[in-house]
């Protein structure tokens, strides 16, 4: 069945929806829309640093990602210059100089509109094998840390003063980040992936009344979206990637319909 | 004698060229109530995050006990509206709990009916009481809190208060709180501190109140208005039928209280204002 280059694009799409689900969720608490944003422009950087190298493209947006995001975590502690525009100027940095860097990959045509807006119909069985391995990697160390990292969420001074250890947990977090929008890029790209992190988690909060029904939550929505993404692709002839996140925007505005008029009604 | 749970010495912080802790030493023992007091910007909040290690000193060293236990309810938390969270999940934030534990607490601290409600929809009272509770599940050596009274009415502080002295007989912890409600503070704490930037003055409260630091730090009308406050709540509890405690400050205020008697009204007034600045 791996054969079957549909059924590798529904696999491994919702493969990464639902790691995706809760790291969307820590990413709307926390407010990182924009460092997810800044990871995902790095990645380019990694595919031009693959390409010249000649390392595998995958491993090249994982690691660059990683640094990027080490780097972050550094320049963030500096308070000269505030996190958005340590942000910013890495993002676009970043982004300019892999544009650069790709203008010396020789001989190899690239296609960079599948780098921007994905090409989940062309994921082989080596992104399947990855996003597998690196996913459940990532969910279970961030399992592991939940309830810490919550706490952390909710208040860096109660996590602390009860012997969290606060800067440990977001360096962690940070680095997972990294590893789930490197793999995801293959999927829905660097211009879409965030909408793929936060839109299924923005849709499961009208319904979730604790954290953890949020995480489940998006990463239902987010498998949602993939199918319903392919599906339109399939019989509409439209771009998967960007039909994937115009489905998952649909749902967030199906949902909040939904919500909203129950309130109105149950209000009488 | 015990050793202290934790103990600041000679703690020295300057963030730019403004030294907010100036030599500050301090030491809280098992089961005492410390309670912090200082003008605003004194540096109060920032004097116990450095004790909790969530600010490190540039000099000086903080000892803190072996195996000791923080709980620690933050000057306000509002949670953010894009999490959800119930009463019963914030409970188990930092340490797991079974249903019953919880509605234990809340019931202790008179919260009961909220257990399923987000956390967001509390008013300023039942949020204080829910920290309050989370602060019982974690069973704590050493409970802190910051300006636990802010943004509750006045009949709610002496309800507080008196749920944390119920607490510390409890738990037999120690309690350090930051506040600026003199008036309420003064007939529980066993020692107070008075602080701006360095510690003024410390002792029991109504050593602390007589001196004149803390006059000079709060002014003369204000340290009186205070007195004043404290006799109307006393006078209060008389008629709802609660006999006052027969401890020995209350009565040492019975001089300070009949002298400026014709001012009460304008000087309660003014000891309000000044916690509601703070």
């Amino acid at each position: 069945m791996l054969d079957d280059f549909l059924f590798r694009a529904v696999l491994g799409g919702v493969l990464l929806a639902v790691v995706c689900g809760p790291f969307g969720a820590f990413i709307v608490w926390r407010r990182m829309a924009f460092f997810g944003d800044m990871l995902a422009h790095t990645a380019l950087l990694g595919v031009a640093l693959g390409l010249l190298i000649g390392v595998d493209v995958r491993i090249g947006m994982i690691a660059t990602c990683l640094a990027a995001a080490l780097i972050l975590a550094y320049g963030q502690r500096q308070s000269r210059i505030g996190s958005d525009t340590v942000l910013g100027m890495l993002a676009h940095s970043t982004l300019a100089l892999g544009m650069v860097a790709l203008a010396f990959v020789q001989g190899v045509a690239i296609d960079l509109m599948a780098y921007l807006f994905g090409d989940i119909l062309a994921v082989n069985t080596g992104d399947i094998l990855l996003l597998a391995i690196g996913g459940a990697f990532a969910l279970c160390v961030l399992a592991w840390m939940w309830r810490p990292l919550l706490a952390l969420t909710v208040s860096p001074e109660i996590a602390a003063a009860e012997s969290i250890p606060v800067e440990r947990l977001r360096l962690i977090f940070m680095l997972l980040m990294a590893l789930v929008i490197g793999m995801a890029i293959k999927i829905v790209g660097v211009l879409l992936i965030t909408a793929l992190l936060i839109v299924p988690a923005a849709s499961a909060r009208f319904f979730a009344r604790t954290p953890e029904q949020m995480a489940i939550g998006a990463g239902l929505f987010g498998a949602a979206s993939v199918l319903a993404g392919i599906a339109l692709s399939w019989h509409v002839d439209t771009p998967a990637g960007p039909s994937i996140v115009i489905s998952a925007a649909a749902i967030f505005v199906a949902s909040g319909i939904v919500m909203t008029a129950k309130r109105h009604f149950s209000q009488g | 004698m015990t050793a202290p749970l934790i103990e600041g010495r000679d703690l020295v912080l300057s963030f730019g060229s403004e030294r907010v802790l100036d030599q500050v030493s301090l030491a809280i023992y098992p089961g005492e109530i410390i309670t912090l007091i200082g003008p605003n910007g004194a540096g109060k909040s920032t004097l116990v995050k450095t004790l909790l290690g969530l600010q490190k000193a540039d000099s000086g060293e903080v000892i803190r006990k072996r195996g000791l236990t923080t709980g620690y309810v933050p000057q306000k938390l509002a949670i953010d509206q894009v999490l959800p969270m119930t009463v019963k999940r914030f409970l188990t934030l930092t340490r797991s709990a079974s249903r019953a534990d919880c509605e234990k607490v809340l019931g202790q601290v008179g919260a009961g009916h909220v257990i399923d409600a987000q956390m967001s929809q509390l008013s300023g009272g039942e949020n204080q009481r829910v920290m309050l509770a989370r602060a019982l599940l974690l069973r704590p050596n050493l409970l802190v809190l910051d300006e636990p009274t802010q943004g509750v009415d006045v009949s709610g502080q002496a309800e507080l208060y008196r749920l944390i002295d119920e607490i510390r007989a409890e738990l037999d912890c120690a309690v350090l709180m930051i506040s600026h409600d003199l008036h309420l503070v003064m007939a529980k704490t066993d020692q107070v501190v008075c602080f701006n930037r360095h510690v003024c003055c410390h002792g029991q409260p109504e050593t602390v109140r007589q001196h004149p630091e803390y006059r000079s730090l709060f002014g003369s009308r204000e340290a009186d208005a205070i007195g004043i406050y404290h006799h109307q709540h006393d006078h209060e509890h008389d008629l709802s039928g609660h006999v006052v405690d027969g401890c020995g400050h209350d009565h040492s205020h019975a001089h300070g209280q009949s002298h400026s008697h014709d001012h009460a009204g304008d000087h309660g007034k003014t000891a309000k204002e000044a916690a509601g600045t703070n």
